[in-house]
């Protein structure tokens, strides 16, 4: 029993583990400085790889993730800022490097898009229901003394 | 009133297919670039073998091609013979630049398919493809008078895209 145990921690560590983010950054690239090294990380973790485009250069081991990954902590040791690490990769490779894409006039559609759609939806169902409650639920008009006097008849032709 | 707020839907939807519609015909694996219409990045490389070096400098008040290539490049291997064209038959400038790439090596691979360029940098650290935004060779660049990039081709180059795109573009910016 604790053996089986045992072998289903292992396996769980050994799967979880391998998981782990930053699964591509290689010894000779980190910096001595630990607090350096943690910027570099978040910094590189929101940095698209171009070659694979859906991986972090992070996480990528392409060449170029390889070599970006040692730019950005070359800016940090030069005294750069995170926000100046990253104008300096944008500049030359556009927005689209940014996994996360900032908020200008070219994508607000993209940020604010889906909640324009939720509120127009939301709007359309509120009039939507309020012209129904207006016009659909009218009170019956009441019976005529015609309408009674037959409906007398009828009630005592059942029961005959 | 009321019909309009059930065609808004229908509008946007049909809206977005359209959108998503254009955007499957489109090739995901080529980004445009930062630098289109911004002054080239400035470098000096040094040069391949006897070749004098490479810097930005060179080439200015010029329209001229640079071209990112190596010989562990495959697709460099197969737009060779269209920068041999563009050299021999229709007289361009072209630049090269090796892209992380050994000098011997870069030399072998020009030995064995010709040398279309004028000049070539070497770029052994791939820093100056970074400047340029280069993430995969072979990418093509054209550079105007000014010194500003007009274009940016990633991939191979093909006769079509000499033809429709490269060739128009050079005689627009009044190449000589």
């Amino acid at each position: 029993m604790t053996r089986a145990l045992s072998f289903f921690i292992l396996i769980a560590a050994l799967t979880f583990g391998a998981m782990g983010p930053g699964f591509a950054v290689e010894p000779n690239e980190r910096l001595a400085d630990p607090a350096l090294e943690a910027r570099a990380r978040g910094i590189s973790d929101h940095l698209r790889c171009l070659v694979c485009q859906n991986e972090t250069i992070d996480d990528s081991h392409a060449d170029l993730a390889h070599d970006l990954r040692v730019l950005v902590r070359e800016r940090l040791t030069a005294g750069d800022s995170d926000s100046q690490t990253i104008a300096f990769i944008t500049a030359r490779y556009g927005d689209f490097v940014l996994l996360k894409p900032p908020v200008k006039g070219a994508t607000l559609v993209l940020w604010y898009g889906p909640l324009a759609i939720l509120l127009i939806g939301a709007v359309g169902t509120v009039v939507w229901f309020r012209r129904r409650k207006m016009t659909g639920v009218e009170e019956p008009a009441p019976l005529t003394d015609v309408e009674r006097s037959r409906l007398k008849q009828m009630m005592t032709e059942g029961e005959s | 009133m009321q019909r309009l707020l059930f065609v808004i839907p229908v509008v946007l939807f049909l809206g977005l297919a359209a959108y998503f519609g254009l955007a499957l015909t489109r090739d995901p694996s080529t980004l445009p670039s930062a630098l289109i219409d911004k002054p080239a990045p400035a470098f000096a490389l040094a040069g391949l073998g006897t070749k004098p070096p490479l810097a930005r400098d060179d080439f200015a008040g010029q329209v001229v091609l640079v071209n990112f290539f190596a010989s562990w490049c495959v697709p460099c291997r197969a737009e060779h013979p269209i920068l041999m064209r563009m050299a021999e038959q229709e007289k361009l400038t072209l630049y090269g630049i090796a892209y992380k790439d050994r000098p011997e090596d870069a030399q072998r691979f020009l030995t064995q398919l010709g040398d279309p360029y004028s000049r070539i940098g070497v770029d052994q650290s791939g820093r100056v493809g970074i400047d340029f935004g280069v993430y995969g060779v072979p990418e093509t660049y054209v550079i105007d008078k000014a010194g500003n990039i007009r274009l940016r081709h990633v991939g191979p180059l093909t006769a079509s895209d000499l033809q429709n795109e490269i060739l128009p573009l050079l005689k627009q910016l009044g190449r000589s």
